[in-house]
């Protein structure tokens, strides 16, 4: 990769910008096992981490990577993971340890076709749901869907920053399409990028209480070994981390874990629009599907169809209430994306409108086309 | 709409066709200073089954990155041709490496048939290096992208040590775009 000038802009895939982008958001610990269509972030990391005074292990499998990055993380490292659909459902019962004992990781999760080994080399969006409740349990969780390199980028240090910020598990919900996608990019200067390190507490090693509850809801942290000592476990536990199955402490716990993201909603959601002040149609698309409406919007707007785009770039939380509130005029609603329709369900329940699919499953990206065919469909 | 023009790559797996793909996305996006954007489609094998390498260069943001209206179709397979000629639009240009591909469907845009990895084994010294010779052609025949930046490219991207055959092999396909124009 070649600088045309003094701006750091390089050619670059999605899996590189996420791996570059983990670097700079202070990530020192990887540990992963190799998957298409994720194998190059494992790549560029295990070239550079070492070098950057990090670590990188590849992993006997993807139970025992997502195990190794919780340990790193407890020990006060910033940490992540990447893997791709099989590997991902290997990793939900980790996601939620970490969901429950409070500790930041970014799980990245390139999706292929699925389930099981599916389409090792081909695009999908069928891992969203799995994204959401993939972990059993009523559990907090963020995930990002970037749809440019560009935003990979960004969006992976966001996906830190989250995870810091709110003790949870983070998801980069990427595809093969953006992953192996070579783009022009501008890496942002570093002075420009805001990141954020979880909050350590100044208690004492004696009176330290590592799930003491604030008013944000996040506990504050402290590394192992550097002199707490404290218990951790996926069980309920009371403030201590002792185990507990006392009604009241297991209920305070559960509503903590999820007021984390609750609380912090507006704080954390954020999404892009398009030509939707006057749009009777809206597309709602989030990652690859994303470029493809995009223009399909610019297409049917040549023809004078009044059609914007509404583009999460946060997909957990959802951002129902804002999408509901920017479609209020709107009369339909087209989800196009590469599984069966998982997000367009989500988005018929935030704004009970009539919603549209445009549905692909055969490894293949949805063609602007076939977007404006059905904006031509529900125009009449 | 604006400027945009749709290159595909296509042919079987190991032939370094993603590679020749990056270089020319790579050419003009940061030595020529235009967007760009490349992507792909391959199959699980590491070897054998088929590859596609796509390039867009746009003088606007590349939303949609496949090509679906082609204005350049290289295919080094036979199999490739024929899957692969209905994509192209008319008066775009096919070029066949006619080492592989034999039979050449008929159409509305130009056809270009080289033995391009005979010339890049006999001439260049390496059959290897046919994709680069096929990019030199490429750059000479659209002149979508400048010479000087995927020779840079080329160079760039090329491992360390095969500079010269790389060089070569590009200039070779340059020469040969001059004859076939």
């Amino acid at each position: 990769m070649t600088s045309s000038n003094n701006t750091d802009t390089r050619l670059m895939t999605g899996n590189e910008a996420c791996a570059e982008a983990a670097l700079v958001a202070g990530m020192r610990f990887f540990a992963g096992y190799p998957i298409t269509p994720s194998s190059e972030i494992a790549e560029v990391l295990a070239r550079k981490l070492p070098s950057s005074g990090g670590v990188f292990i590849q992993m006997e499998d993807e139970i025992g990577s997502i195990a190794a990055i919780i340990g790193a993380s407890l020990a006060g490292v910033k940490a992540m993971t990447a893997t791709s659909g099989p590997g991902f459902s290997l990793m939900q019962e980790n996601i939620g340890y970490a969901a429950m004992t409070e500790v930041p990781v970014v799980i990245v999760n390139v999706q292929r076709g699925g389930p099981s080994t599916g389409l090792p080399t081909l695009p999908s969006q069928s891992d969203v749901m799995q994204a959401r409740w993939g972990t059993h349990g009523d559990h907090p969780v963020i995930a990002v869907v970037p749809s440019t390199v560009y935003e990979t980028f960004v969006w992976t240090i966001k996906a830190f920053n989250f995870s810091e910020q709110y003790r949870v598990p983070v998801i980069v919900l990427l595809d093969e399409i953006i992953a192996h996608i070579n783009e022009k990019i501008t890496i942002p200067a570093h002075d420009e990028l805001a990141i954020i390190d979880r909050t350590l507490s100044s208690q004492p090693p004696e009176s330290y209480l590592p799930y003491k509850n604030t008013p944000s809801g996040v506990p504050l942290f402290a590394g192992f070994g550097t002199g707490y000592r404290y218990h951790v476990t996926g069980l309920c536990h009371d403030e201590t981390g002792f185990p507990s199955s006392n009604a009241r402490i297991v209920e305070e716990l559960y509503l903590r874990l999820n007021r984390k993201i609750d609380q912090h909603r507006n704080d954390i959601i954020e999404y892009q629009t398009l030509d939707l002040d006057d749009a009777e149609i809206c597309i709602v698309a989030y990652g690859s599907s994303a470029r493809s409406a995009q223009r399909a919007v610019r297409i049917a707007r040549q023809d004078g169809i009044k059609v914007g785009l509404f583009k999460p770039f946060v997909l957990w939380p959802f951002p129902g209430e804002e999408l509901a509130e920017l479609t209020r005029k709107a009369k339909t609603i087209i989800v196009p994306e590469m599984n069966l329709g998982q997000i367009a369900h989500e988005v018929s329940c935030a704004t009970r409108k009539d919603v549209v699919s445009v549905n692909r499953v055969d490894g293949t990206l949805i063609t602007p086309q076939e977007i404006v065919k059905r904006i031509y469909d529900v125009q009449v | 709409m604006s400027f945009r023009y749709e290159i595909r790559l296509s042919g079987s797996g190991g032939q370094g066709l993603i590679l020749a793909g990056k270089i020319l996305a790579e050419a003009a996006a940061i030595y020529d200073n235009k967007n760009a954007t490349q992507s792909q489609s391959y199959g699980p094998e590491a070897r054998g089954g088929s590859s596609r390498s796509e390039v867009i260069i746009s003088d606007e943001e590349i939303d949609y990155p496949k090509a679906v209206n082609i204005d350049f179709l290289l295919c080094f397979t036979q199999e490739a041709c024929d899957k692969y000629c209905v994509d192209i639009k008319e008066k775009g240009i096919l070029l066949v490496d006619s080492d592989y591909v034999t039979k050449v469907p008929e159409g509305k845009f130009t056809v270009h048939k080289v033995p391009i990895t005979t010339i890049a084994e006999k001439q260049a010294g390496k059959s290897l290096v046919a994709n680069i010779v096929a990019l030199g052609i490429i750059t000479g025949l659209t002149g979508i992208v400048s010479k000087k930046a995927v020779e840079s490219a080329v160079l760039s991207r090329v491992p360390k040590g095969t500079e010269d055959l790389n060089t070569k092999a590009f200039n070779l396909g340059i020469d040969l775009a001059r004859e076939l124009k």
